[in-house]
């Protein structure tokens, strides 16, 4: 056999390998989608999405908890969102390269592995105790907040590595600060990185039980919450609830897949959302 | 060479981390002249023009010793305003490097962040005339509002050029601005730096000879991050004192 035919083999070979490993995944993911939409889709009505429930949550909607969630999920974004990227900018174009530096984004990595109960520990001591803001949407969403800061930090100071080093050095050629630099020839390019990055991480926050479960997240509410410092029902939370705490979970097992459904579409419709704004945004101006 | 020097480097040294990558350099570059640099790859050439203008500030890790003088004062102290300095000494680099925007918007560029912006018609004045000096007009003039990512490697190397002429700077640093432009628009480029030279301080890396033959007035010919010989042109080319230069320009190296 000749050299060439053998490593044509291997190529087929290893290209072989690799769509396999490929159609395990997306065979997962997709046993697990078939499951739910079919399991959860017979509860799926307005009325389950715009109405609160009722007999001890053996009927109606979950509109509070959906409410809640989008609530919370909007704290997070505030606190996660801008200081991510400002740390990410300070981190990636300002601080010198060191060991200091090094063993801060050490940090940062180490701690987007902290398990989230802890993050929901730490919380109610700082914000629930110690700043007095209580069982709170403010609490859970300044806490689903501080464990999602990693991941954007993260994700935006990738965003920032991909942008060339010639636009840096050719913006500051021309006169520019480095400000100016960073501005108007580095974050442009960044953003749609950083966004996609970002929203991944809020859509992972919008989806835990455990930060928001002494934070904020109440188990049932008879009305919705008013201002900040109110507690809320959350969709995570809510289905935890259904599926293990509920005194007839046999009955409620199908408002607990419709719940999941909701919980499911929440998410991916974020990181689609993310996935069109950075389309849009990378049309504007090109990739380099 | 009785009148100031713009540019004047004494005893320059410049490091990357551990290693020296100019060794004392004793180089000046007089006013409405063109001082060409030459010599094998790797010997420091983009080093020393990126010392100029304090460009290498910005790699982590170096250090200058020496000095560099603009105009008689110093440019390397921790007072100096380096961004009015970028501003004065214009820079095309070696790698073409334009931005993603469009080809307007990367002419403008410089003169936004400045505030040289002016009136839309201004504007669109100084854009036309940098693209007309820089050879690229006629090729472009109908697609201002295209990316500047479509142009080719040549036409994106002019297009730094007139990036870099916007802004009027006193002097300018060309890295090997001729690369990867093919004959007719290298003989514009030249004819551009020989106009160029009746108000600017031109410095030109080159490692074309008869380029710098041809459109400079002094040459600095390096090696190893030495200077072996600095003269005119004239002399370095017609009657160099090293052995060394002599071999370089006349292809007979190594
Ligand atoms: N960022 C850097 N870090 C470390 N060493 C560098 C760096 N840039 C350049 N050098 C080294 O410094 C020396 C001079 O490099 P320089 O780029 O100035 O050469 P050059 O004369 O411009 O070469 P060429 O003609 O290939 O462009 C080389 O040995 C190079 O390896
Ligand atoms: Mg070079």
């Amino acid at each position: 056999m000749t050299s060439s035919s053998t490593k044509k083999i291997r190529q087929a070979l290893g290209f072989l390998f690799l769509r396999l490993c490929l159609a395990l995944v997306l065979a997962a993911v997709a046993l697990f989608l078939a499951d739910i939409i079919s399991r959860g889709s017979s509860s799926l009505s307005w009325e389950f999405i715009s109405q609160k429930p009722r007999r001890g949550m053996t009927e109606g909607g979950i509109f509070p908890a959906i409410f809640g969630t989008f609530l919370v999920t909007a704290v997070t974004a505030l606190l996660a969102v801008p200081v991510g990227i400002c740390a990410a900018i300070y981190l990636n174009e300002y601080a010198k390269k060191n060991r200091l530096t090094r063993l801060i984004r050490l940090s940062i990595r180490n701690l987007s592995g902290v398990p989230s109960i802890v993050y929901g520990l730490f919380g109610v001591i700082l914000f629930v105790n110690m700043m007095k803001f209580g069982t709170s949407i403010l609490s859970a969403g300044l806490t689903l907040g501080l464990m999602t800061l990693p991941w954007t930090i993260t994700a935006s100071e990738e965003a920032l590595k991909t942008v060339p080093n010639s636009f840096r050095e050719g913006a500051l050629a021309l006169g520019a600060t480095k400000w100016q630099a960073i501005r108007t020839n580095v974050l442009p390019y960044a953003l749609p990185g950083m966004l996609t990055g970002t929203v991944l991480g809020l859509a992972r926050a919008a989806g835990e039980t455990a930060p928001i479960m002494f934070t904020g997240a109440a188990f049932a509410l008879p009305f919705l919450p008013k201002s900040l410092g109110d507690q809320f029902m959350a969709l995570p939370y809510h289905l935890y609830i259904m599926a293990t705490q509920h005194h007839d979970i046999a009955k409620v097992r199908p408002l607990a897949y419709g719940t999941a459904l909701v919980l499911i579409i929440f998410v991916l419709g974020l990181n689609l959302g993310a996935v069109i704004l950075r389309y849009r945004l990378r049309r504007r101006h090109k990739r380099f | 060479m009785s009148d100031q020097p713009k540019i004047e480097a004494k005893n320059l040294d410049f490091y990357y981390g551990a290693k020296q990558a100019l060794k004392s350099l004793n180089i000046a570059c007089h006013p409405r002249k063109v001082t060409a640099i030459i010599g094998p790859s790797g010997c420091g050439k983009s080093t020393f023009i990126r010392t100029l203008n304090r460009m290498n500030d910005v790699v982590a890790g170096t250090r200058v010793a020496g000095d560099i003088l603009v105009d008689g004062s110093s440019i390397l102290g921790p007072k100096i305003d380096v961004v009015e300095l970028r501003k004065r000494i214009g820079m095309v680099f070696q790698k073409p490097n334009p931005f993603p925007k469009s080809i307007f918007d990367n002419i403008a560029y410089g003169l936004r962040i400045n505030g040289m912006a002016g009136s839309r018609e201004h504007l669109e004045e100084v854009v036309e005339k940098s693209l007309v000096e820089a050879a690229l007009w006629d090729e472009v003039k109908d697609r201002l509002k295209d990316n500047a990512f479509a142009l080719s490697g040549g036409q994106q190397q002019r297009l730094c050029i007139a990036r870099a002429l916007a802004v009027e700077p006193e002097v300018i640093l060309f890295d090997e601005p001729c690369s990867a432009i093919d004959p007719i628009a290298t003989a514009k480029i030249e004819d551009l730096i020989e106009r160029l030279k009746s108000t600017y301080t031109v410095v030109i890396v080159t490692h074309n000879m008869q380029q710098a033959a041809r459109v400079s007035d002094y040459t600095a010919f390096l090696m190893l991050g030495e200077l072996i010989e600095f003269d005119e042109t004239k002399k370095i080319f017609t009657a160099p004192s090293q052995k060394m230069t002599e071999d370089y320009i006349t292809g007979r190296f190594g």
